[in-house]
């Protein structure tokens, strides 16, 4: 619960950024590193601009990407793990061969190498952290076709010459639902994480737009100075993913124990 | 044994393969060339053809990537495009301060993160056990810059007792060294020892669920001596490997406590490149990175198959 109240939280704060947001978020507002204030709820940053404002408008950027890539993770996921389950045979054999030549692989050192033959742009860098996430997706996505494939109701589709779009999208999804929903909140939390460290190193979001990874760059320098400014941001990344992982939690208790016993 | 051990070691080179071909390929997709992002503005077409030329970009792609890969195992990388250095000049004294880096944090969180979890184990439901789970469950969600900063904000600016900068150079000391590295292997340490830690306590208290175990509880065995001479044991196979993949995720992770600490390492140097799109240095970097990932993986398994009974001598 404490989850999904966090989850709603940041949701609010980033549907709502322009009426909630005290300040806009580019307007020098007062004196560069000027100290938490009533005004100014986590003091100025490097321009005077307003922290928390930059916060809540950050908030779209992170959430937003890490839901578009999650997004599309689990379109290609889903669907090449299913068709590999059903389809068994040489198609399976490749798909899940390419799969693991690719788990084999450390993500970000993949992503690096990406982003610097295309260069640091948002398209490019959704699209590549989807496939590699995808790759995660179609393991969990394959494993469980292959179960509720064996299924006899899934074996009455096929005798009655249902074809495989059908048997996917009618026979095995709604049956695979649960698991792939707790499946998304890990991949969501490993993409914002993701994205979030990225734009850390510089190679994610470039300004002038901002999300939350960017910003902790941004005042990483000011740290010596004790100015708490960079610890904003940082926290808001770390309270997001520990709200979406107590929901995967118990998402994963109500698979295994059903709804009765989780609370 | 000798056979699923060879048949993983196989699959170890080809995976090392295919990651060198992915990563050769990786940089073709470069719109446009190597040559036009080299001279960018000052391309005409009489210096772009010689710039080909010179890169041997006139070639096609798979000879390219033949000789390409016949160099670098021989130790060459080729030259850096930013400052015309040789790659892998530029990489060996990082490549070795950020192997003491990883060297540093797994010598203390390996043996940390698996007695805190046979105690946990132990001591299971106690207090103990749940304030470890309540900890690990935050430094797992927590991003590690997020730790790194906090550790700077209260033990070296409030309280200075360790530098927040690990500047260190070829000719640092030893001591010095360790003292300069100590805030990015704490924090490293704590990024990886939570999940270590929990995977040994899981796979403890699973075997302690089989029938022997139940046997040794009605022998009248204490449980120390149960956990840690009967299920220990047991629980290696499922304990070596977290560890190994562990190990390979500070691999990656040690990128961001890296630039955190701004200390002079490997994944610095491959940030850098990338946003300077340095292809060589980037491919360099890249192989290692991936080379030391994939290594590990396969100890791993092999590990896992030789702590294994059952799989040391398949029927």
């Amino acid at each position: 619960m404490i989850g999904l109240l966090i989850i709603t939280v940041n949701l609010v704060g980033a549907l709502g950024a322009p009426v909630l947001a005290p300040f806009p978020e580019a307007e020098i507002v007062g004196d560069a590193w000027a100290e938490p204030s009533p005004a100014f709820w986590m003091g100025l940053d490097n321009l005077g601009r307003d922290i928390f404002s930059r916060l809540l408008f950050g908030a779209r950027m992170s959430i937003g990407l890490s839901l578009m890539i999650t997004a599309l993770s689990f379109t290609i996921g889903i669907i090449t793990g299913f068709a590999a389950a059903i389809a068994k045979g040489w198609v399976d054999t490749l798909l899940s061969r390419l799969v693991d030549l690719m788990l084999a692989m450390p993500t970000l050192i993949f992503a690096f190498v990406v982003l610097s033959a295309l260069g640091t742009d948002l398209a490019v860098m959704v699209v590549t952290l989807a496939i590699l996430d995808g790759v995660k997706v179609f393991r969990v996505a394959r494993a469980l076709a292959m179960n509720i494939s064996a299924l006899e109701y899934v074996e009455v589709a096929r005798l009655r010459g249902e074809g495989l779009w059908w048997i996917i999208t009618r026979e095995v999804l709604p049956n695979a639902m649960l698991p792939l929903i707790a499946e998304f909140g890990l991949r969501f939390t490993f993409a914002f994480l993701f994205v979030a460290a990225l734009s850390f190193l510089g190679l994610g979001v470039q300004p002038p737009a901002a999300d939350w990874g960017s910003m902790v760059r941004d005042y990483r320098d000011v740290i010596a100075l004790d100015v708490p400014a960079p610890l904003f941001p940082a926290a808001a990344i770390a309270l997001m993913t520990i709200g979406v992982n107590f929901v995967v939690d118990w998402l994963a208790q109500i698979n295994t124990r059903g709804l009765g016993d989780a609370k | 044994m000798i056979r699923l051990v060879a048949l993983r070691l196989l699959f170890g080179v080809l995976t090392l393969w295919a990651a060198s071909a992915m990563i050769f390929g990786g940089t073709e997709l470069l719109p446009g060339d190597l040559a036009t992002a080299v001279l960018q503005n000052s391309a005409t077409p009489e210096n772009l053809a010689e710039m080909r030329s010179k890169l041997g970009l006139d070639r096609p792609p798979l000879v390219r990537y033949g000789e390409w890969l016949g160099r670098a195992a021989h130790g060459d990388l080729g030259v850096s495009l930013s400052n015309d250095r040789d790659v892998v000049e530029e990489i060996s004294p990082r490549l070795w301060n950020t192997f003491l880096l990883a060297l540093f944090a797994a010598l203390i969180a390996v043996p940390l993160s698996i007695c805190m979890g046979v105690l946990a184990a132990i001591y299971q439901g106690g207090i103990f056990d749940r304030a470890v789970n309540v900890i690990t469950l935050l430094t797992i969600s927590v991003p590690e810059y997020l730790i790194g900063y906090i550790l700077v904000k209260y033990l070296s600016v409030q309280y200075d007792l360790f530098p927040s900068l690990a500047n260190v150079s070829a000719d640092t000391g030893f001591g010095d060294r360790l003292w300069l590295t100590f805030l990015p292997m704490v924090t490293l340490v704590l990024v990886v020892v939570a999940h270590m830690m929990r995977m040994t306590r899981a796979s403890v208290l699973s075997i302690m669920a089989s029938p022997y175990i139940e046997m040794a509880i009605l022998k009248g065995v204490s449980k120390p001596r149960i956990v840690v001479l009967h299920a220990l044991p047991n629980a290696l196979a499922p304990i070596i490997s977290v560890v190994a993949l562990n190990l390979a995720y500070l691999i990656t992770g040690v990128v961001v406590v890296e630039a955190v600490f701004v200390y002079p390492g490997l994944g610095q140097l491959m940030v850098d490149a990338v946003s300077k799109h340095d292809l060589p240095v980037v491919q360099g970097c890249g192989l290692i990175f991936a080379g030391a990932f994939i290594l590990l993986n396969m100890i791993a398994d092999v590990l896992a198959i030789m702590s294994n009974p059952r799989l040391r001598r398949p029927r």
